[in-house]
């Protein structure tokens, strides 16, 4: 089974610390990463990424992190950027906010604050908007390992309720990393074991590991690729033109 | 009658930014259990360090096997032993010592 984790925050200004984290990643199983990358990223970053991980043996896939103050920035953002990245992910922190990219089909990735519990709004609305969009609900680790007392308490019950909603409605779950240190990746098996917190059975964490992610990606390559024109509708063959 | 109790036994690895010994292992795991799970689970969890070989940060753990689910995650869980970052690898689970040694593949 291939495992991807689209959601290593590796330090750009940091290459050594960088290699360090893709090689671990590749060493735990991972065949696939994706590294959230700014708007303004030079492509020579881009290229220098893909060649350290193609050089471990792992696909790297680059991410966009949005976290918009309105409706109208997140339309702005994606009309903008969305062609550049192969994933997008929206870090909703208002509710019109929040519907709005879960009925947006250019948004792969859904997440909410760990921290605000107040601030999570995958409810039975938001799961059945973003079912017929094809979004899919990112949970992030990091947080899960980081986290004690009362606030992983809340985070645990949140995470329960949040995957309940998601199978519910067939909403995908992404489980990823979200690491920004070596000391805090897992193998893909770990991360399984872990979901027993929130009640996610071991197989559908192993789906959020590995077809989920790689369906997302897969489905964006796809997208952004030179034969695709709309959704079930690519080119073939080109005629040739007559060069009278 | 008294009732047979089934046991797991789990190959573990260690990685931290410090030295740490048999202790401080035992008790970042009695830790993680108890945290998640209290004080009940940690009573249902039989942990037991069975070894421990500091020279390749490599213990073997024993537990019942209906807590594997839970020992599984609470290990997962561990961030820190003592006051220092670490992470703690399940290599493999077994039902028997003998097993375990002949599955397991110790890393250099």
């Amino acid at each position: 089974m291939k495992f991807s984790d689209l959601h290593l925050r590796v330090p750009l200004n940091d290459m050594d610390q960088t290699r360090r984290m893709i090689a671990r990643s590749s060493e735990l199983g991972y065949s696939q990463i994706g590294v959230p990358l700014s708007f303004g990223v030079k492509q020579d970053t881009i290229d220098q990424l893909r060649q350290t991980s193609e050089e471990f043996g792992v696909d790297f896939v680059t991410r966009l992190d949005l976290a918009p103050k309105s409706v109208n920035e997140l339309l702005g953002s994606l009309r903008r950027f969305r062609r550049k990245f192969e994933v997008v992910s929206v870090l909703c922190g208002s509710k019109p906010l929040a519907r709005q990219a879960a009925k947006d089909r250019r948004v792969d990735l859904l997440s909410f604050s760990a921290v605000e519990s107040r601030r999570c709004f995958f409810d039975w609305a938001e799961a059945e908007l973003a079912s017929k969009s094809s979004a899919a609900l990112e949970i992030g680790m990091t947080q899960v390992l980081s986290l004690e007392g009362f606030l992983r308490v809340s985070l645990l019950s949140r995470l329960r309720r949040e995957v309940t909603t998601a199978q519910r409605f067939g909403v995908p779950v992404v489980i990823s990393s979200g690491a920004t240190k070596v000391l805090l990746l897992r193998k893909p098996q770990d991360y399984a074991c872990l979901t027993f917190l929130f009640d996610m059975d071991v197989s559908s964490a192993l789906e959020a590991l590995s077809k989920n992610p790689f369906g997302i990606v897969e489905r964006n390559r796809v997208k952004q690729g030179s034969s695709y024109v709309a959704p079930g509708v690519r080119i073939v063959k080109e005629k040739a033109r007559d060069s009278r | 009658m008294i009732k047979y109790v089934r046991r797991r036994y789990l190959a573990l690895r260690v990685e931290c930014e410090g030295p740490f010994d048999r202790k401080t292992v035992s008790d970042a795991l009695w830790n993680a259990v108890l945290q998640l799970f209290g004080e009940v689970g940690c009573s249902q969890a039989g942990l037991y360090l069975v070894h421990f070989d500091e020279e390749k940060n490599y213990f073997v753990l024993r537990c019942s096997h209906r807590a594997l689910p839970m020992v599984k995650a609470a290990v997962a869980s561990i961030a820190r032993i003592g006051n220092q970052s670490a992470v703690v690898h399940v290599l493999r689970v077994s039902g028997s010592l003998k097993a375990l040694s002949k599955r397991v593949t110790l890393p250099t």
